[in-house]
């Protein structure tokens, strides 16, 4: 039984992950999706029922920190402008959002 | 040749006056120079010299660390081998960076990786694949490959890396080192360029399990900048070298696996120098690590499509389209298996098989001390083997991904030497949670009661 990943999901999820692709790469990827889910398919014939999910390993709950500015990783202006391609009057240039 | 010392003997002799680290800097340098044009075990280097110098009283006495080109280290060019972070220098260091340089360590230069630390040969990286040292018709493994291959040919003295699922131990045991898998939270990653957040775990690649636990000192411990590392107390690692194992009980683990019958018989034969040294030893089966495969793939690629989220080229680096394929890859599928209707038919039941192998773990702690299996299931592979395979890293670590999901410590250490292609296995060594010191105990008894450390007898 295998899963049939199309041009157009791909396209779909290209979108939704904000990566451009070409046609000639959806088709690369689509087969590249099919595959992996192919291999992975035999996760289904273990029975979970029951079991607790796990997201963490850590058994850490509620791990807080002091409300307050850290000095020693406050960047200043013109380091946290450091590595950006495009600045105006000290601030990050963002592509356009909302329609003119 | 001072490149060639061990991080244990450079030390000695910095400390007896004998040598100075500028002179050990020089040759490892010098042997840079001459061979990483060839191996491109190094994307950028430091030229940072005024960092050199009057560190004798330190830990690491200002010796040459090689660091994965994935760890943020301040001023100097971090890629994490993609050509979106490519002219990236970081506003700050990794907490791990800080430690090392806190403890005198000299970062001589950062190392390849596949891109983003998607993979297991380093062949996915945007500036070129890695060659293995020990055989260039091989890979390094990865995808601390550069890391590896630095260490296995003496460009530095030791190494740092990152695991996520076999990315520090697989290339270690593909260029006969010592790899060290931390229990995930004992490093932290604050500053590492985040690839699957719930199994990140940075640790040190060396040429002796020694040198692994003297770099481990340096770097472990709890982070206020990372709320998933531990507060238990850090242990000096160094104290559980040169132990007896007597009386310790050994699981050997996956050596029934179909297809591994040449390589678990060598392994089966190796793991009889515990017996000699008083430990008891059995075979026994643990949960198939083929599901782990399905588990990691579908745990990594999610948490890789959030955590790459970031990339947007406005604060930092080129924008979204310097993707490479493998990235694409990755990010795209955690997309869909995240992506309503598919997030309970894939995520949350790799969630639930992710528990029952920590359980089937729970159980074989019960019985044995440490677990034993071969890190990869066979040597490294020729160059050009990952192309064009979606799951190639899956399949090299799969015995080593169950406990990586788990979270728990490993090491890999040479076990085997082919004379013919000069290739290394390699023996991964695991134990409970936040028990490095059983990994290094026994694998450090193993080492000393073997013949395959190429370092050790010289």
């Amino acid at each position: 039984m295998s899963t049939k990943i199309t041009n157009t999901q791909v396209q779909h999820i290209a979108k939704l992950a904000n990566i451009p692709v070409s046609d000639e790469e959806a088709a690369k990827l689509a087969q590249g999706f099919e595959k992996t889910l192919e291999t992975i398919a035999d996760l289904k014939s273990i029975d979970t029922a029951g079991v607790t999910p796990t997201s963490q390993v850590t058994g850490l709950e509620n791990v807080w920190r002091e409300d307050i500015a850290d000095e020693k990783r406050t960047f200043t202006q013109k380091e946290a402008l450091a590595n950006a391609k495009v600045t105006y009057n000290g601030y990050f240039v963002v592509p356009r959002l909302i329609k003119k | 040749m001072l490149n060639t010392l061990t991080l244990k003997k450079a030390l000695d002799k910095i400390a007896k006056k004998e040598l100075t680290a500028k002179q050990i800097i020089d040759d490892v340098k010098a042997e840079i120079e001459k061979r990483n044009g060839e191996l491109n075990a190094y994307l950028t280097l430091n030229d940072n010299d005024t960092e050199i110098g009057n560190l004798e009283n330190t830990t690491l006495k200002g010796l040459p660390i090689a660091v994965k080109d994935n760890i943020c280290t301040r001023d100097l060019r971090t890629t994490a081998s993609s050509t979106v972070l490519d002219d990236f220098k970081p506003q700050y260091d990794a907490t791990i960076s800080t430690k090392l340089k806190n403890a005198g360590g000299y970062i001589i230069g950062k190392t390849n990786l596949d891109a983003w630390a998607h993979g297991s040969s380093t062949e996915t990286s945007q500036y070129g694949r890695t060659l293995n040292p020990r055989n260039l018709e091989h890979l390094p493994g990865g995808s601390s490959g550069g890391s590896a291959a630095a260490v296995a040919a003496d460009l530095c003295i030791a190494a740092l890396g990152t695991e996520t699922a076999g990315s520090i131990r697989q290339p270690s045991a593909w260029c006969g080192v010592v790899g060290l898998k931390p229990t995930y939270g004992r490093c932290s990653r604050y500053g590492v360029i985040a690839m699957a957040s719930s199994t990140d775990s940075p640790g040190p690649i060396a040429k002796t399990v020694e040198d692994a636990a003297i770099m481990l000192n340096t770097i472990a411990g709890h982070d206020p900048y990372d709320g998933t590392t531990t507060t238990k107390e850090t242990p000096d690692f160094t104290s559980y070298l040169n132990q007896d194992i007597k009386g310790m009980k050994i699981g050997v683990i996956y050596t029934e696996l179909e297809g591994l019958e040449d390589v678990s018989k060598i392994l089966l034969d190796q793991v009889k120098v515990f017996e000699k040294l008083g430990a008891t030893v059995e075979t026994v089966k643990a949960m198939d690590p083929h599901h782990s495969i399905g588990v990691y793939t579908i745990v990594q690629r999610g948490e890789v499509s959030s955590n790459l989220g970031r990339f947007d080229g406005i604060r930092y680096g080129n924008d979204r389209s310097h993707f490479g394929h493998e990235a694409k890859n990755r990010i795209m599928l955690g997309t869909y298996t995240l992506s309503k209707g598919y997030a309970d038919q894939y995520y949350n039941t790799a969630q639930k098989v992710r528990t029952l192998y920590i359980e089937d773990y729970k159980r074989l702690f019960e019985k044995y001390d440490v677990l034993i299996s071969l890190t990869s299931p066979g040597f490294a592979k020729k160059i050009g083997a990952s192309e064009g395979s979606a799951m190639f890293g899956e399949l090299e670590d799969m015995l080593v991904e169950p406990s990586s999901i788990a979270g728990l410590p490993g090491i890999s250490v040479p076990c085997y030497h082919d004379k013919e292609t000069n290739l290394y296995l390699g023996m991964n060594i695991m134990a409970p949670m936040y028990r490095e010191d059983l990994v290094i105990k026994v694998g450090d008894a193993y080492e000393k009661n073997s013949n395959w450390n190429s370092w050790r007898n010289k």
